[in-house]
């Protein structure tokens, strides 16, 4: 086991304007591009993160060697319960995932 | 023939190193463009119309801005004045910009674009079928109207177009697309559609698209079939790689980016280096749309605010931090609502625990060490400050004394300062994540010419 931020070259996260966060994951070498697109798909975001499926939208941009995830807020950006308003903070919850 | 920007910065107030602005200024651009706000620092400054950025540093950077325009003689752009782009901001840019003038002795032909629009505007437009939600929208009717504070049209291209045309030496805009403001010239000049929107997106956040995020001053030239992108400081380099992971910065989709009057499709674009500091794009397409709209931004007040911060030191408190905030929120509402008789619905209180999941809320992890102390976070939101702020005092013997259980002495938590609590004043919420179809890119946006003479 392995944490994503040890393995890929930079994770960031975000606003896509106040009501989607962005998060790229930059891997660099085509080997952990493959790797991470077989690992971090939909449905083990969606569990890592809580959060349904139809509340996330997923990327593959092959020649950058990048996965985008882009997420629903679960709080809309500065409203009252919202804890990041910039939203980069997911980044770091990414970059502990854990992949084998 | 080709169009050539300057774009000094992603935003006014942020900075840009000024040898680069120079060398800038020396491959003589036809226009410079910079950007001057967004949401991104969330609602208060579209809620309250203010800026987030130091007055003091954004004159300094317009004033070295007014004098590079002054000494190539080309147009300066600026679009989200004072970072909300309300019409009150617009005029703070125009005071701005006339006591600089004054200082320079400059003579000028300044444009303003105004971008608000009245609850009347919008609830016309609502009746019309004119406006349409984005995913996922908040839902307001015809009455929650009333109750917003600002609502703003990003303007697109034709606003800056329409004051560039009238001769503006400088362009003063309200709320804009961080694009419009660099693609405007050279779609009028008849650049390739996809290269300008798309080189737009690249360069709007200045440098961010190079090695060296913070230097500032890029080049874009644009021409009938691409565009080329350059950064101006010595240190910073833009790639291939540094140039497209652009595209993808505070952007949902990667490819498409959705602008007034169509949209931009770079699936296909070709990102090639011209040498260790220079990229070419090409192969960028504008997609127009059959119908022309622009994107809504609206807040509204969500209450005004009290907040309490405690610092827990104690081992088996910090270990048993979040059943005694659970504990700490349930006999605060009890209190509140039996001592006040406020109903539960009236008011907030948010337990944080900093050290916890202060940041991420429900999306962070179990913590598996526990940490050397724990900060808690209380915020209060009200009708009033008045009331928030007789909360926070009903609420202040807990945060300060409230034991784990009944069969203990009372603990004395850590308070960093006095008072306790901490008045944070109205807060907004956005109330709007919509587009208005327009009949002309023009409806809603008005335009002021002024003659300002110095020398």
């Amino acid at each position: 086991m392995t944490s994503l931020g040890e393995l890929v070259f930079k994770i960031r996260a975000k606003n896509a304007g106040p009501f989607w966060i962005t998060i790229d994951i930059f891997c660099e070498k085509p080997f952990i591009y493959e790797k991470v697109k077989g690992t971090l798909n939909l449905k083990a975001v969606s569990k890592y993160l809580r959060m349904p499926q139809k509340d996330i939208k997923m990327y593959e941009i092959k020649n950058l060697r990048v996965i985008k995830i882009s997420i629903c807020r679960p709080h809309v950006q500065g409203n009252l319960f919202d804890r990041d308003i910039h939203g980069a903070q997911i980044a770091n919850l990414f970059s502990e995932f854990q992949i084998t | 023939m080709s169009t050539k920007i300057l774009v000094p910065s992603g935003v006014l107030g942020l900075g840009f190193d000024l040898e680069a602005l120079s060398l800038g200024l020396k491959r003589k651009p036809d226009i410079i463009c910079i950007d001057g706000g967004s949401t991104d620092s969330g609602p208060f400054y579209l809620g309250t119309g203010t800026t987030k950025y130091s007055f003091d540093s954004c004159k300094l950077e317009w004033t070295h801005l007014m004098q590079a325009r002054e000494q190539l003689g080309v147009p300066l752009v600026i679009g989200s004045c004072g970072t909300c782009g309300t019409n009150n901001m617009v005029d703070w840019m125009y005071s701005m910009t006339t006591s600089i003038a004054k200082k320079l002795k400059q003579n000028l032909t300044i444009a303003r674009v105004y971008c608000e629009r009245s609850a009347d505007d919008l609830k016309e437009a609502l009746k019309l079928n004119k406006i349409l939600p984005l995913d996922p929208a908040p839902v307001f009717n015809q009455k929650d109207i009333d109750s917003f504070s600002h609502i703003v049209g990003l303007a697109g291209a034709e606003p800056f177009q329409t004051a560039l045309d009238k001769g503006a030496d400088i362009v003063l805009a309200g709320r804009a697309t961080d694009t419009a403001i660099i693609s405007a010239l050279p779609l009028m000049k008849g650049e390739n559609p996809g290269a300008c929107w798309h080189g737009a997106k690249i360069a709007e956040c200045g440098a961010f698209c190079s090695s060296n995020p913070s230097s500032g001053v890029i080049l874009l030239e644009i021409d009938k079939e691409g565009f080329t992108v350059e950064a101006m400081a010595k240190n910073a380099f833009c790639t291939p790689h540094s140039v497209s992971a652009h595209m993808l910065y505070e952007n949902i989709d990667p490819f498409l980016l959705y602008e007034p009057g169509g949209s931009l499709n770079v699936k296909d674009a070709i990102y090639s280096s011209i040498d260790e500091n220079k990229v070419r794009v090409t192969g960028s397409v504008w997609q127009p749309s059959s119908s022309y709209s622009i994107k809504l931004e609206g807040t509204k007040k969500a209450g005004y605010q009290t907040t309490m911060l405690a610092i827990i030191r104690e081992n088996r408190y910090v270990t048993k931090a979040q059943q005694w905030a659970k504990k700490l929120h349930k006999l605060s509402v009890e209190k509140i609502v039996s001592i006040m008789k406020v109903s539960p619905e009236k008011f907030t209180i948010d337990v944080r625990l900093i050290g916890y999941d202060a940041t991420l809320g429900k999306m962070e992890k179990p913590v598996n060490k526990k940490p050397l102390e724990v900060g808690v976070l209380v915020i209060i939101t009200a009708s009033s400050q008045e009331i928030a702020t007789e909360m926070s005092r009903l609420l202040n013997p807990y945060l300060l004394h409230l034991p784990l259980t009944d069969k203990e002495d009372l603990p004395t938590f850590a308070f960093p300062y006095s008072p306790a609590h901490t008045e944070r004043g109205a807060v907004f919420e956005f109330s709007l994540n919509h587009i208005q179809l327009l009949d002309n890119p023009m409806n809603g946006f008005s335009l002021k010419i002024d003659e300002v003479n110095f020398d």
